[in-house]
């Protein structure tokens, strides 16, 4: 059997990819999707306790990671779409009416 | 060195392929592509831990529909290469430390921690999708009815978003 | 009504006169402002005639007559009040402060006619005489303080009156900066009075401390350094040796102020309160030769050097200062009768000295270099009179007023047991050359050939303000001693009878010397006489009838002369050791190095530190999203860090499970 412990470091190091590929990424699509990353390994994480614990909360729980992610997903692609249209460009560094 | 052990070793190895083939492709679409990757590799691990009906619905909901819909967007936005700015000295320099740092401290939590966690009983099988489904709708109901409205909220913020502007 | 259950109506006058003409005197003219200045002190001196009528009809218990007013200071056990009172020591004072200073304001009136700032001339005036009263009113040490601060703060601004002349302004700052540094004495004086008895007030205090046995001479108790500074402040304010630098200079003020101030009142507080401490003095035998000693230096001192200067008013000057060493020397050898008795007939010809020296200096034109005057004696007839009494006084010739006064210091100094003989010969040595410079300031001003410029100078003589109160102060000053005139034919001396009461600690011992100064009084008097004789006929010789010799000498002994003339380059001295190293700390350390670069540099460093600060945190809100990114992901982290924290640590994982 694997042990539990495996699947917790792999979710930790597909977590901190996620992050690594959200500090480093420039193009808006992208850095979601490394936040979509980050949700899979949440998941990952969720699952293996599920198992360890011998309760199926954590599935069920997965289950609403997953709906949430594609809400989501859909409401931030409507947004990233608009700010390509208006920005002409999907740069995230190009998104910076934030600075004073 | 069982069965077990060797396909999670091959599945993680694609996840983390992935994952890192995700940081450094050039083109959103390979991005995107590799993202697809990791998911599949997930849900095999799902599969492994005996979590059939979420390896499921990973495959369908995420691969299916999310990825699906990023790859719509690249293909709407003609999203190209990148071009290379970099205006945040920041990123650039905290940036791998950081990520490492942050593996690093999760990693080292959960290895030093590994006898904390208690395992039952593995008793091998699968779990039910009608033990699951049970519990969702008895136990969660309330969260899963929430979800709906969710998405409503979703469906009508996509659209609204989406709409060019008229004259 | 008693005036006695009133004694404050005596000060508050001329506070009053001082507070109305300060606030309201600018817009009225001449005539009023003298209404209320002169007529404040007027009322005031009324005021003190009548308390003295009423005080000799007071019984011998109620002495000293103490009245308290309001309470002012309570701490603990201490109480200081606003209490005055009247023995027979402050009749005196009183008398002659009232007296004196109202004569001296109606000169004013004259004197100041066309001045500018005529009205804050009488109200700093009269709040000088509110100070002087409080100080000879009070009956206790801190109340004493509160005038003795005051009439100082009076003098800076009497003496820095001309203020637009930065002479003026530096005489008024040294005039109270010096007074500073005896006051400082003073107050340590009194810090270790109320250590030691536990109260300030004289009645109680002189109760308690005349039982005590008094010091050993040589030896450091308490009495003789509390004395030693109680001195050192009357040092400061009657200027005595160390202390005198600020009086030559006070000079540059308006020479009524030199009269009332520096010469009958002011610098007399430092023998009042000498005198008025004078059970103390007593206990401290070591105190009394010391003050006698300074006294008698600094008398030597200062006839020397005005026996050389040229300026008429820094020759009166430096006479007070040498009329004020007698006095403390008469106190320091225990005849206190004796100093305040000179204190009186002092500020009777030294008054007047001055003001017919302003009186001159008004008649013509302004000059006050007396090189440059000459043959006025025809010509300011009144003027030359009432100067001449008062020279005579001041060389103590009998029977004006100086020759008593002077000549019980000297008896008394020399029955001194410690160096009485060398004291004698010094203050007889002063007496020569007092007589000498004073009769050397007639001659030059008023005999002799004219050497200013007749056309250009009209010599006129002042007016009746001015003249009255000169002839006044003359007929006090050849009547003033005759009180102690019995004393040469047996009888006793009414003045010292008068001061009994007070001194009575100190007459014990001088009872048995009674019977030896009876025989030395007059060969004593004949010898004071003959010295005064032969000052007077030294300068008849060098300034009328030889008027070259003089300048002759002062090339043969040039070097003595330069010495004098610049008055023993004290003033040099100070500049050099004390002020100029002060300075110095002030500017480069105290100034450049603490403040600039200590304090500034820290209150601005930590004014850039915030801005430098700021700079640096400035950069999180840069708008690009991927540093934002980045400071999510540390603050991620820092908060993972500290939850996991416990787990990392090896002795815990154990204990968790």
């Amino acid at each position: 059997m694997v042990p539990t412990h495996y699947y917790l470091i792999l979710s930790a190091i597909l977590f901190g990819l996620g992050v690594v590929a959200f500090m480093f990424r420039r193009n808006i699509i992208t850095i979601f999707m490394s936040i979509e990353l980050m949700l899979n390994a949440v998941n990952l994480a969720f699952v293996a306790f599920s198992r360890a614990l011998n309760k199926l909360d954590g599935q069920v729980f997965v289950l609403f990671v997953i709906v949430v992610a594609a809400a989501e997903a859909a409401v931030g692609l409507g947004i990233i779409i608009v700010i390509a249209r208006n920005r002409q460009s999907l740069n995230v560094e190009r998104v910076d009416l934030l600075k004073l | 060195m069982n069965a077990p052990l060797i396909i999670f070793f091959v599945l993680a190895a694609m996840c983390v392929l992935g994952a890192i083939s995700l940081i450094l492709q050039r083109h959103p679409i390979h991005s995107a592509l590799s993202l697809i990757v990791v998911m599949v590799a997930l849900a095999g691990l799902y599969l492994l831990m005996g979590a059939e009906f979420v390896a499921a619905v990973q495959i369908i909901v995420y691969g299916g529909a999310i990825m699906v819909l990023f790859v719509f967007v690249i293909m709407l936005l003609n999203a190209g290469v990148e071009e290379r700015t970099n205006l945040s000295k920041l990123a650039g320099f905290a940036g791998i430390p950081l990520g490492v740092a942050l593996m690093g401290f999760l990693a080292a939590a959960v290895a030093r921690s590994q006898d904390m966690v208690q395992v039952a009983t593995q008793t091998g099988t699968a779990a039910p999708t009608k033990a699951l489904a049970n519990l969702l709708f008895q136990d969660f109901v309330y969260p899963f009815e929430l979800t709906s409205f969710l998405i409503l909220i979703a469906i009508l913020g996509a659209i609204v978003l989406a709409q060019r502007e008229n004259a | 009504m008693s005036i006695l259950n009133y004694l404050w109506i005596i000060p508050a006058l001329p506070l009053l006169g001082s507070a109305v003409n300060g606030l309201f005197g600018s817009k009225w003219p001449n005539k009023i402002v003298n209404v209320v200045a002169v007529g404040s002190t007027g009322l005031s001196f009324l005021a003190a005639l009548e308390a003295v009528r009423e005080f000799t009809h007071l019984a011998p218990e109620n002495i000293p007559w103490v009245k308290q007013y309001f309470t002012w200071i309570i701490a603990g056990d201490f109480r200081a009040g606003f209490d005055l009172q009247i023995d027979h020591l402050t009749v005196v004072m009183l008398l002659v402060v009232t007296g004196v200073g109202w004569l001296i304001h109606i000169y004013s009136t004259g004197y100041m006619a066309h001045e500018g700032g005529y009205y804050r001339f009488f109200s700093y005036l009269n709040l000088f005489m509110f100070f002087m009263l409080i100080l000879v009113l009070a009956a206790n040490y801190v109340l004493l303080f509160v005038g003795w601060e005051g009439v100082g703060l009076s003098s800076y601004l009497l003496i820095g009156f001309y203020f637009l002349r930065k002479s003026a302004s530096d005489a008024g700052k040294k005039a109270f900066i010096v007074n500073r540094i005896g006051d400082f004495g003073f107050m340590l004086g009194m810090f270790l009075l109320f250590r030691t008895f536990g109260t300030l007030d004289f009645v109680p205090l002189f109760a308690k401390a005349t039982p005590m046995p008094a010091d050993a001479m040589g030896h450091l108790g308490m009495f003789t350094v509390a004395c030693l500074l109680l001195f050192m402040g009357a040092c400061g304010k009657s200027a005595q040796l160390p202390l005198y630098v600020w009086l030559p200079d006070a000079m540059e003020g308006p020479t009524p102020v030199s009269a009332l101030i520096h010469a009958a009142t002011m610098v007399t507080a430092g023998v009042y309160v000498v005198a008025r401490s004078h059970i103390l003095f007593t206990h401290a035998p070591t105190a009394m030769f010391v003050v006698a000693v300074v006294g008698c230096a600094t008398a030597f001192f200062a006839a020397t050097i005005g026996l050389v200067q040229t300026d008429i008013k820094r020759v009166l000057a430096y006479s007070t200062v040498s009329q004020l060493g007698y006095m403390f020397l008469a106190c320091g050898v225990g005849a206190f009768s004796a100093g305040i008795f000179h204190l009186m007939t002092h500020a009777f010809f030294k008054a007047l000295l001055f003001l017919a020296a302003g009186s001159v200096i008004h008649a013509i034109g302004g000059e006050q270099d007396m090189m440059r005057m000459g043959g006025l004696s025809k010509k300011i007839r009144w003027t030359y009179v009432t100067m001449l009494t008062a020279t005579l006084a001041i060389a103590g010739f009998p029977p004006l007023a100086g020759f008593f006064s002077k000549d019980a210091i000297l008896l008394s100094a020399y029955q001194s047991e410690h160096g009485g003989r060398i004291l004698y010969a010094f203050g007889l040595l002063t007496a020569l050359l007092t007589s000498f410079y004073m009769f050397r300031l007639i001659f030059l001003t008023f005999h002799g050939k004219p050497r200013y410029d007749e056309k250009k100078v009209h010599v006129h003589e002042s007016p009746k303000s001015m003249l009255v109160p000169l002839m006044i102060l003359a007929v006090l000053s050849i009547i003033g001693g005759w009180m102690a005139a019995p004393a040469f034919f047996g009888s006793p001396d009414y003045f010292a009878k008068f001061l009994e009461p007070v001194f009575a600690q100190t007459a014990g011992g001088a009872e048995a010397a009674e019977a030896a100064a009876q025989a030395l009084e007059i060969p004593l008097a004949i010898v004071a006489v003959v010295s005064a004789l032969l000052g007077f006929a030294v300068a008849f010789w060098l300034y009328l009838k030889q008027p070259g010799k003089p300048a002759q000498l002062a090339k043969s002994m040039s070097g003595v002369y330069n010495t004098l003339l610049h008055k023993y380059y004290v003033d040099e001295i100070y500049n050099a050791i004390i002020v100029n190293p002060l300075l110095w700390v002030s500017t480069s350390v105290l100034w450049q190095a603490v403040d600039v670069r200590a304090i500034d540099a820290t209150v601005n460093g930590i004014a850039e530190g915030a801005t430098d600060i700021g700079d640096g945190v400035r950069h999180t809100q840069s708008g690009n999203t991927r540093s934002y990114a980045v400071w999510v992901v540390i603050g991620a982290l820092v908060i993972i860090a500290i939850i996991f924290w416990p787990y990392f640590r090896p002795a815990t994982v154990g204990m968790v499970r």
